[in-house]
């Protein structure tokens, strides 16, 4: 096991309480040790609403795109065809550029035969970094418009400190976005609700982080310990999969969580009970 | 036949739930879930499955090992790191890293890279109670879910304006990324369900300058609105300012879950307050459609 683990925490669709899970964690481990924290959902980064970062450095990230030198540039069409994505199109008079379906693999540039692409970096988000209190605090945000986001996840995941615990809030879905941000973590925090729509999504959840080979647990929240509950019960055993916790149904969660307020900042009971999560997470990574 | 999206900036279930609902009241809707990556309409429709096709939503690259000599000329070229080595050289790429660019294949000297197509999902033509519908199913950890949306929507467009159907309801994607992008464009109005939580206003923001930046009409509603009064009025406040309409409040209530586990649309489900809030927005939205 590492020492200091990544503990990634995903769901197959938003609004199960990811983040609520994310920041609690980062924040009862925060007590004991340096640890850092990474918003990977990039396209809502919300966690910052609960942490309250100063956020002290912006970074812009960038992905390649292509722009046609027109003087070089005689029309042969190799570049649209080589491009798997329609991001060219050459008609008599020029090469269209459609940055935004672009994911800058390079094919174009590499493969004309006249030189006459040139790649220019074409902005996509922001990767911000800074603390809240003892945690170390990373967040990427897509640029509205922008349609690709995994090379953004790159870039905060590349700024993770190896040598301290990290937590990651994981976008929603079992797509490129959130598989991107599983990627080298070393165990999945699953977080689900006792609905169809929770169940269902928790395993395609599932399924996304066994297809990466990480070590797996799940968290049912707004637990009422009816069918539902007992339902994900019986998919996490058939799976192998441990339930980990459990935090329950009640509208002063919601309320506290409509206000920007953490479990603990609820109930400082909720501090054991994540570093107790925490434990069990380590005992499951081999 | 007029296309209307329900989206909400992170995704949860309150689309889903409204989504479903609308479908019960149009009467004559064709139902679309372009919610590919988490797909749930289904749950609440239950839909009879008549028709189901395969998605192909692009390659990936192989190496055929043993055409392979080592050159090493591949591993470098690849922009998504899908590319690794052996310790004899020989190159091997992690299908769940490509991009199916197919770069490495065409600078492999010896041929030995194969571009295959990917089945990365299904998508169904269906019967409900309520009208065609048409979904999906993305596999795991697949590409391209922009692409089966628009895949999902033309086939829902196409059933509709057979059947000469008034509107094409969808339950749209989360995010901002691709997935939604192809969901909102070309639609003639995105509702956007949004909750009184801090990020409500920001969640808010991002997905209406989308619609914006498409050129797509949007308006609001409020989900859970008395949860926090406080974030729901700055929702209001700031949705006037920016000429979007507010177009319903819903409160909390717990037939709201009850439908759902029930797997039924709210409104079928419960006369309570949540469903009667969601009947008064369906009435405005039909106004905004006209
Ligand atoms: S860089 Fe790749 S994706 Fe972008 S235009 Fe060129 S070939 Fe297409
Ligand atoms: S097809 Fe493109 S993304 Fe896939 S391994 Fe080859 S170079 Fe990399």
């Amino acid at each position: 096991m590492p020492a200091e683990p990544t503990v990634a925490v995903a769901s197959g669709k938003g609004g199960t309480g990811k983040t609520t899970v994310a920041v609690n964690l980062a924040l009862a481990l925060s007590a004991g040790r340096p640890i850092q924290f990474l918003d990977c959902d990039v396209e809502g980064p919300n966690s910052r609403f609960f942490l309250k970062p100063r956020i002290e450095a912006s970074e812009e990230v960038a992905i390649l795109v292509p722009e046609i030198d027109d003087s070089r540039c005689d029309r042969c069409g190799i570049c649209a065809r080589v491009c798997a994505y329609n991001a060219l199109a050459v008609v008599p008079q020029a090469v269209l550029v459609f940055s935004e379906l672009c994911h800058g693999c390079g094919a174009c540039a590499l493969l004309c035969p006249r030189r006459a692409i040139r790649e220019v970096p074409k902005r996509i988000g922001v990767v911000e970094s800074g603390r809240a209190g003892a945690i170390r605090f990373l967040q990427g945000r897509l640029d509205v418009g922008q349609a690709i986001s995994p090379p953004l996840i790159k870039a905060v995941k590349e700024k993770r400190d190896p040598d301290l615990t990290a937590v990651i809030d994981a976008p929603p879905g079992t797509s490129c976005p959130a598989v991107e941000s599983m990627r080298g973590s070393d165990f999945a925090l699953l977080v689900t609700e006792p609905t169809p729509f929770g169940l269902h999504d928790l395993e395609l959840a599932a399924g996304a982080a066994e297809a990466l080979g990480l070590p797996r647990g799940i968290l049912i929240n707004r637990a009422d310990g009816g069918d539902g509950d007992a339902r994900i019960r019986a998919f996490a055993a058939g799976e192998n999969v441990p339930v980990l916790a459990a935090i329950p149904f009640d509208r002063r969660i919601a309320e506290a969580y409509s206000r920007g307020d953490t479990l603990l900042g609820l109930d400082p009971g909720w501090s054991a009970k994540f570093q107790a999560l925490y434990e069990a997470i380590r005992a499951e990574i081999p | 036949m007029k296309q209307l999206v329900v989206v909400s900036g992170k995704g949860g279930t309150s689309k889903t739930v409204v989504t479903a609902s609308f479908a019960a009241l149009a009467g004559n809707a064709v139902l679309a879930d372009v919610d590919v990556d988490a797909s749930n309409l289904h749950l609440l429709l239950r839909p009879e499955v008549l028709e189901r096709h395969e998605f192909v939503g692009g390659s990936k690259a192989r190496v055929e090992a043993r055409g392979c000599t080592a050159c090493g000329r591949c591993r470098p070229v690849c922009r998504f790191d899908a590319v690794s080595e052996d310790g004899d050289g020989i190159a091997r790429v992690d299908p769940l890293a490509c991009e199916g660019c197919g770069l490495c294949a065409r600078v492999c000297p010896a041929s030995a890279i194969l571009m295959e197509p990917c089945v990365s999902g299904e998508w169904f033509v269906s019967r409900t109670r309520f009208g065609p519908f048409v979904h999906a199913r993305l596999g795991v950890a697949q590409e391209n879910s922009g692409k089966l949306v628009t895949e999902v929507r033309k086939k829902a467009r196409e059933i509709g304006e057979r059947e000469g159907r008034a509107f094409l309801l969808m339950d749209g994607a989360p995010g901002i990324g691709c997935p939604v992008i192809a969901s909102l464009a070309g639609t003639d109005l995105a509702l956007i369900v949004t909750e009184p939580t801090p990020s409500g206003v920001h969640d808010l923001e991002r997905i209406a300058g989308l619609a914006r930046h498409f050129k797509v009409r949007a308006a609001c509603a409020v989900n859970k609105f008395d949860i926090n009064p406080g974030n729901s009025e700055r929702i209001e406040a700031w949705s006037a300012g920016q000429g979007i309409p507010v177009v319903g409040k819903i409160p909390f209530d717990e037939a709201v879950l009850g439908s759902v586990a029930r797997g039924v649309p709210l409104v079928e489900a419960s006369e309570g307050p949540a469903a009667r809030g969601v009947r008064r927005l369906w009435d405005r939205v039909r106004e905004h459609l006209a």
